[in-house]
This record gives C-alpha cells, structure tokens and sequence, in this order.
C-alpha cells in the first residue's frame, strides 16, 4: 500500500544528481505528495532553469514511485516557489560537510554584489571568515567560487536565490 | 510585418529566441575567453539562458502545439522573433561587455512585465527566470565598474555607442523608454537619445543569424525525428 510517508521517506533516500551527498528532500525540491489510490501526483520545483539534472530527478522520483507499487505523476513547477530557503538545517549541514558553505538566507532580500563580495561567507573547509569572491559563477548554475584567504583553499558556495 | 498587435505567444517566443541565440553566442566563449573565469562565467549564464528558453519555449509549445524542441530548431531561421543585437557575432571582449550589460538591463525590464502578468503561469516563470537574471546583470555591471576608467572606457564606449541603435531595438514603446531611463541612470556620460533604424528592430534579421541557425540545428536535422 502506497502512502505519502512512505514516499516521502523513499524521496529523502534520493541523492542530488549533482551533489550527492544531498538528497531531494533535503535540497527542498519537493513542494507536495498526494496519494490517491495507488496514483502517487509529485510537485517538483526544480533549482535551476537551466539544471541539466532535472530530467534525472524527475525520473528518479518516478521510478522511487513505481518501486513503492505506485504509478508516478511528477509535475514539474515552474515557478518562483522554490528558493535556497528552502534547503533544510540537515541539508545545509551536508553541504558544509562536504565542502560547500551553504547559501545566506534571502531574508535580506535580492543578493547584492557588495554583499557577495563582503567577507561574509565562512571557509567550509577550517571556518575563517577571511574569505574573498573568485566567481559568481562555478562549475554548475548553482554555485559560486570563493577563495578562503586562511587555508588557501578555493571552495564552492551554494548560490542565494 | 503586419500591424496588428502582438499576441502573448509572439511575447514569449521573442523573449525565448532571445535567450536562445543569446546563450549560443555566449557560450561560443566557452575555452577562448580571455581568462578562466570569464570561461566559466559565460559558459555558465548561457546554461542559463538556453534554460530560460527552453521553459518559455514549453509555455508557448502547450499553446501553440508541438514541443519546446520543434520550437526552438525546426523553424526556418525567417521565423526566429530574436532581436538582431542578439544575433551579432562579436569577438571583441568591449563588446561582448557591452551587449551583455544592456541585453540584461533590458531584460530585466521585459522580465518584471511578465512577472506582472496577469497570465498566472508566465509570471511564476517570470519571477523565477529573475532570481537567476540578478547574477547575470551583477556580473555585467561589475565589468561596466571595471571599465570605466581611462583606455577601457573609451574602447566600452565606442561598443555602446556601436550596439545601441540594436539595443533600442530589443523592447518597444513604455518598456523601451524605462530601459533608456535605467541606461541614462547608470551611465551618466553616455547618450541615449536615438530610435532603432529597421535594421536594428525585431521582425528582421542580420546576416549572422543564418549560419548560427544552420550549426545549431545541424545535428538535429541530420536524423529527422530521431530521439536522443
């Protein structure tokens, strides 16, 4: 019997493409789950417009469904509700883990350059805050470079958006 | 061109176009630019902007037919509604700056008109395509800053000077006249008076559309209909 618990708990065993040591559920992709019968509808929000992981969560998801017994339905939403607000404490706390600092909350509003710039950011790698922006853009749409003056060592920095 | 006014399908494939020749003449920076980071940065924003388009091409497919990718390759390029600035091949960095930081200014104009929108769906997308934009117009402005002194200056001038008749030529009435508001605004000593000649106005095309179109759909209609 498929029910929304338990497609939520197999979501949250599915890693992001991209940076695996985060799964979906973490990463906050997954507005809503409703069970109707064994029909399983998925609303999915994806990051970046331009992710070419998209594809690769939405089936993922699907086939998470179908492994349950359900028949998937995943609607891609393509609008302004998801945001890096929506990644949860125990993604963040992943993300630093593995080397990434987490995005700033967007309570402050649009990210600015100046605040970009701004020695803000923490080193996920030995905490100094000595560090500098290298890049707005990184290896994939989602992430920054920044330089951390400390250890000297470069490090990705989860884009605000 | 006929007179009558345009319908929301022909908004949104003009904006999707754009992106679309604008994002592959970005990423034909993509291993030549003249540093590493500006590599990765112009590969990066035109991952974005072929994503904003693939997401308005899907919009407009669901009210016209067909799919995003019929949309964007199997029309002739006679049929693209891009504006001619974005269709410029120009491998001159100076100008590459320059085209950057006035499409995006205007964009970001265009993009707050469909986020007010009064069809829901395109002004979801529309806010969402703008949490992305603020990276790219945070980059092109950090560029106008760093131009703006002495010899760099003079060589970003003479670009917007060269570009801007194709830049008025990106929006039309109240929206081209706040995107000269913001020009004006930013750049004191530049002067923004002049209106886009026909050449310079969506609905024609410039020589360089043609073979940008026959190598971006090159693969595609090697194998009619096949799935990749």
């Amino acid at each position: 019997m498929v029910t929304a618990k338990r497609v939520w708990a197999a979501l949250a065993e599915l890693p992001d493409p991209e940076i695996p040591v985060i799964s979906l559920v973490d990463l906050g992709v997954v507005r809503d789950v409703a069970v109707d019968g064994d029909r399983v509808t998925i609303e999915f929000t994806p990051t970046f417009l331009g992710c070419p992981a998209l594809e690769v969560m939405r089936d993922r998801m699907a086939d998470a469904v179908r492994d349950l017994g359900g028949t998937p339905d995943v609607r891609v939403v393509l609008d302004d509700s998801w945001s890096t607000d929506r990644i949860t404490p125990e993604g963040r706390a992943k993300l630093r883990e593995a080397g990434f600092a987490p995005p700033l909350p967007r309570a402050a509003g649009e990210p600015a350059l100046v605040q970009l710039q701004a020695t803000a950011f923490r080193c996920p790698y030995c905490g100094s805050a000595e560090t500098h922006l290298e890049n707005l853009f990184g290896p994939t749409p989602c992430r920054s470079i920044r330089y951390c003056n400390a250890c000297r060592q470069p490090f990705e920095q989860f884009k605000t958006i | 061109m006929s007179a009558r006014a345009p319908s929301r399908t022909d908004v949104l494939l003009a904006a999707a176009d754009d992106e679309l020749i604008l994002g592959w003449r970005d990423s034909e920076w993509t291993g030549i630019a003249p540093s590493l980071e500006e590599d990765v940065a112009f590969s990066s924003i035109a991952q974005n902007e072929i994503g904003h388009a693939r997401a308005l091409y899907e919009l407009a497919a669901r009210e016209l037919g067909g799919d995003a990718d019929a949309l964007a390759f199997d029309r002739r390029p006679a049929e693209y509604r891009c504006c001619p600035l974005v269709e410029l091949r120009r491998l001159d960095w100076a100008d590459t700056i320059a085209r950057h930081w006035l499409y995006e200014t205007a964009d970001a104009v265009r993009i707050e008109d469909m986020a007010a929108s009064d069809w829901g769906e395109l002004a979801g997308l529309a806010r969402k395509i703008e949490r992305e934009e603020a990276y790219h117009r945070m980059h092109a402005d950090m560029w106008v800053t760093r131009l703006a002194d002495g010899e760099e200056r003079a060589r970003l001038g003479a670009s917007l000077e060269a570009l801007w008749p194709y830049a008025l030529g990106i929006l039309d009435g109240k929206l081209r006249d706040r995107f000269r508001e913001r020009v004006a605004a930013r750049l004191a000593w530049f002067d923004v008076a002049g209106e886009p000649g026909s050449e310079h106005a969506r609905g024609t095309h410039t020589d360089e559309l043609a073979p940008l179109w026959d190598e971006m759909t090159m693969v595609r209609r090697s194998i009619p209909g096949a799935q990749w």
